[in-house]
């Protein structure tokens, strides 16, 4: 599988920074009183890295457990439009798209898009697959070892996500729509920091996409469809 | 049941719900245009406010800090020359730096 595998290798690098933000979390976790095997198992069947950190940053903190799922749920809102974008282009029944659809994670999400409103699916699979791995062999290091780790802040790997998706964002803003709508999306997230929960902001700045709505940008997304003859 | 099983659990079943609710609702067929044309841009629109807020906010409040400076440093260097692993070190290095002084 041609996609999967370049999705593996454009996704090694990520992964190995995952590597590092997951360690950092199993020793966040084992602070806050998971043990290792189950700072594992969030790892494994969430998925989910800035989910995990804002509910386990909740129970460090003292708080219950509902507080700490309902920020985790704002934190991965920003995955329903993803995988609601993604979904169109997975293959199969509802239940293989299903599962397709918890392989969503952003670095993933961003590479795999086709820039024309459809994704590789393969390449999304490949890609997530490799950071899973990384994932779950990170968290399982920093909680078992995380004492003899040192800070992983210091390496600076936090900023190693923002400045991929920066990338990436440059890749898109070849429009003046794109770039409108990306000033949009930072006016809305930054305004809304400050006076709502961490997630939230994320979400509700995916609006800004609704300027595909008008008629100009659909009469050039048609156009864009058109030219590629076959939409898939 | 512990909280960490509480949580673990709550967190499982809604995330799963999220990821697979689009999959399920809009999978496996022709796109409608102003579909298509909206998803054209939620990668700007999502790529750009994870950026801001991955750099600007701490928690509930705005800073300028290490990882905004390293951010910066890696959107300087993928803008000058296109290489992304040059950005992403670039970044950590930056950010490394700026909270070692």
């Amino acid at each position: 599988m041609e996609a999967f595998r370049r999705g593996l290798r454009q996704g090694a690098p990520f992964a190995v920074a995952g590597f590092i933000l997951a360690a950092s979390f199993g020793i966040l976790a084992d602070e806050a009183g998971f043990s290792p095997l189950a700072a594992v198992i969030f790892s494994a069947i969430v998925f989910a890295g800035s989910a995990q950190f804002a509910s386990v940053s909740i129970i460090a903190a003292g708080g219950t457990a509902g507080a700490a799922v309902a920020a985790a749920t704002l934190m991965n809102s920003r995955f329903l439009p993803m995988s609601a974008a993604a979904g169109p282009s997975f293959t199969g029944g509802a239940v293989k798209r299903a599962a397709k659809g918890q392989a969503v994670v952003d670095a993933s999400w961003a590479m795999s898009s086709r820039g024309d409103g459809t994704f590789d699916q393969y390449l999304l699979l490949g890609a997530s697959a490799i950071a899973y791995v990384s994932w779950v062999t990170g968290t399982a290091v920093g909680a078992l070892w995380g004492d003899k780790l040192g800070n992983p802040d210091s390496l600076g790997l936090d900023a190693i996500f923002p400045a991929f998706f920066f990338g990436l964002l440059l890749n898109e803003l070849h429009t003046g729509r794109a770039r409108g709508v990306a000033a949009l999306g930072v006016a809305i997230a930054l305004v809304l920091v400050p006076i709502t929960p961490p997630g939230v902001p994320v979400l509700v700045a995916s609006l800004a996409s609704l300027v595909g709505l008008t008629k100009r940008a659909r009469a050039e997304a048609r156009e864009r469809q058109e030219a590629e003859g076959e939409p898939r | 049941m512990s909280t960490a099983a509480i949580t673990i659990a709550g967190c499982c079943v809604i995330t799963a719900a999220i990821k697979a609710a689009g999959p399920i609702a809009l999978g496996g067929r022709e796109l409608p245009t102003w579909f298509t044309s909206v998803v054209i841009l939620l990668s700007p629109a999502l790529l750009a406010a994870l950026v801001a807020t991955q750099a600007f906010a701490e928690g509930d409040r705005l800073a300028l800090d290490a990882d905004t400076a390293g951010v910066a440093a890696g959107g300087l260097v993928i803008w000058r020359s296109g290489s992304i692993v040059g950005c992403v070190l670039a970044a950590a290095a930056v950010t490394a730096l700026a909270r070692a002084v």
